[in-house]
């Protein structure tokens, strides 16, 4: 079985968010990153149990520039057989897809996965892309995957519940939390993923279709209004009357 | 022109969240001065509602081969209806449906996508659409360059009140080619509204010491009319079903009131909540640092103040009634 892990770099989840340049660009200084949760936790583990399970291979694959190295040798250190990174760095979703879908169309994976979402820009977009450029199956948030020969059954979130389903592959599929538990890389393994192939391969050329105009930080909070826990009524008659919410 | 909203059922009606999106699409068709169309794939009995949204036509593809949910086959599905009504702006809700077709409408059609959208979007200079991006810790304002656009609204983002207009309803019978995903059974966990479209959050954390005092909070959320939702490492205990796990690796939610008890507010967790409108925190540390996010604080032990605020919520209820 042969899987292909998409995965992102993000800001470590306590990163303080600042912008410059008037506003237009992320404010890295200071900034650690990490591979983005989703994709590290769920999707990477979850395709090296399926490895374990079916033999086969897992290949982490990343869109972006020689910074991002650290975070894909970490992918390498959990257990990935090797690595991927496609040579730009993609400023939207549709171009980092459409990068993805050009190389792995040649490649002959049986599964694709990537995370339900990337934490920095939150696009929960690029798994369905990379299904349609590819004309695959797509199961979107998933919560629990199981592999047979040529079948994919895999539950996923909808309203209110849980549905099961069943495809055949090659196909998509997003990672949500459940899929699988995060592993911490060990010695060993830190020590095998300098070895391991990390392959530099040249982009296509894909274009963005969007552009970020400017950033804005949310209007500060105004004080906090402390409410006498002798006098906790006062509280809902300011809910109704001030804030208006009951 | 026109703009076209892809509006989502549940159990055979219209879900609410597509009122919201269907409204957000008439608005901005009344600002570019076209019409808007809304198309309904699958079994629903009221999609006239959506004329009173602002939808001045309907197209309806109420065929078995929609009776289960393939994106693949929904994907075409909306894409057909983009070439029929010659649809430049595409809205979706961001919710599970669209998180999982709008994507794939964008590829198919090599259109800019701006998802989980807060905001109409800005028309002076192109086409910019605001959304929150670092988990809720700031707002990015994107603008789509492709001349068809697709945007996705994050659920409880703008106003929808009826605007009783009505609509003409057409069936629509797209050529969708055959399912590559199979419905083997589903599941049904509440019959509540999803966490992500509640308007109203009781949410608790470890300071309840233990799965067995959620009464209280259960309690109170009804009397309120809100959902319960809880912190990472209350799911993780399995204290709590995972779906209730709020913040940066949980769900994102912005209610119009969020009660956090027993959370201290770390910085995961406020990134899924801080959109909230209104926040409390009933906490008895006064310097746990929810209390700098928090509109409203009650410093004071969980377990003396939430069963009082129960029995003024009751009190309420009762004179409000
Ligand atoms: C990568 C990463 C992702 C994460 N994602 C999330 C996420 O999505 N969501 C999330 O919630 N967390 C997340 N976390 C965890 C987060 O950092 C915190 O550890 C977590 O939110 C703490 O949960 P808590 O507030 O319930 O518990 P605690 O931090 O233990 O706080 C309990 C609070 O209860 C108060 N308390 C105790 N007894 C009482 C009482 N009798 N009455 C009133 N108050 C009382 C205490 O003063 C304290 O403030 C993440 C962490 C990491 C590293
Ligand atoms: N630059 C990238 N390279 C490879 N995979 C990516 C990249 N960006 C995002 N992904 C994958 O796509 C998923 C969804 O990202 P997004 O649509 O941006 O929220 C992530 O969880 C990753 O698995």
């Amino acid at each position: 079985m042969k899987i292909l892990v998409c995965i992102s770099k993000a800001p470590d989840t306590t990163a303080k968010i600042a912008f410059t340049n008037n506003n237009t660009e992320f404010d890295t200084n200071g900034v650690q990153f990490i591979v983005n949760p989703y994709d590290e936790w769920y999707a990477l583990v979850r395709g090296l149990e399926l490895k374990e399970q079916h033999s086969g291979s897992v290949t982490v694959l990343n869109v972006g520039t020689a910074e991002n190295d650290p975070i894909i040798r970490k992918a390498l250190a959990i257990g990935a057989d090797e690595a991927v990174r496609i040579d730009v760095n993609p400023t939207d979703a549709l171009q980092a897809a459409k990068e993805i879908a050009t190389y792995a169309k040649t490649q002959g994976f049986d599964l694709l996965l990537l995370g339900k979402e990337t934490i920095d820009y939150n696009g929960s977009q690029i798994g369905a892309m990379v299904a349609e450029l590819m004309d695959l199956p797509y199961v979107s948030l998933a919560t629990k995957l199981d592999m047979n020969e040529t079948t994919a059954t895999v539950s996923r979130d909808i309203q209110g519940g849980t549905e099961v389903v069943e495809l055949s592959t090659p196909a998509v599929i997003s990672a949500a939390k459940g899929m699988a538990e995060a592993r911490i890389p060990n010695m060993r393994g830190i020590m095998a993923a300098r070895t391991k192939p990390l392959n530099v391969v040249a982009a296509s050329g894909a274009s963005a279709s969007t552009t970020i105009s400017s950033y804005e930080l949310p209007p500060a909070k105004g004080e906090c209004h402390y409410i006498d826990a002798d006098n906790v009524g006062e509280l809902i008659e300011l809910l109704h009357n001030e804030a208006k919410v009951i | 022109m026109s703009i076209l909203i892809y509006a989502n059922t549940a159990n055979g009606k219209i879900h609410k969240s597509a009122l919201e999106a269907v409204a957000y699409g008439s608005k901005i068709a009344t600002d570019m001065g076209t019409n808007a169309t809304a198309i309904v794939v699958g079994a629903c009995d009221d999609t006239d509602t959506l004329g009173e949204y602002g939808a001045t036509k309907v197209l309806h593809a109420n065929d078995a081969k929609f009776n289960s949910f393939d994106p693949s086959v929904y994907t075409k599905a909306v894409t057909a209806a983009v070439e029929a009504e010659g649809a430049d702006v595409i809205i979706f809700s961001h919710d599970f449906t669209g998180k999982a077709i709008a994507p794939r409408v964008a590829a198919r059609l090599d259109a800019g996508l701006v998802s989980g959208a807060v905001d109409y979007p800005k028309l002076d200079s192109g086409f910019t659409v605001r959304k929150a991006v670092f988990s809720g810790k700031a707002f990015a304002n994107i603008t789509i360059n492709t001349d068809k656009k697709v945007v996705s609204l994050l659920p409880n983002s703008v106003d929808k009140a009826p605007v009783g207009g009505s609509a003409t309803v057409e069936t629509f019978s797209p050529e969708v080619g055959a399912a590559s995903v199979t419905v083997k059974e589903i599941i049904k966990e509440s019959t509540d509204l999803p966490l992500t479209e509640a308007e109203k959050v009781v949410s608790a954390g470890r300071g309840l010491k233990g799965p067995e005092n959620w009464g209280m909070v259960e309690d109170l959320a009804k009397a309120l009319g809100a959902a319960t939702a809880c912190s990472r490492p209350v799911s993780d205990m399995d204290w709590r079903p995972h779906h209730e796990h709020v913040g940066q690796t949980g769900v994102a939610i912005r209610p119009n009131l969020y009660i956090a008890i027993g959370i201290s507010g770390a910085i995961q967790h406020l990134a899924g909540v801080n959109q909230s409108k209104t926040i409390v925190v009933i906490n008895n540390d006064a310097e746990a640092p929810f209390f700098k996010s928090a509109n409203y604080g009650i410093v004071g032990d969980a377990f003396e103040v939430v069963p009082k605020l129960l029995e003024a919520a009751k009190a309420f209820n009762a004179a409000n009634n």
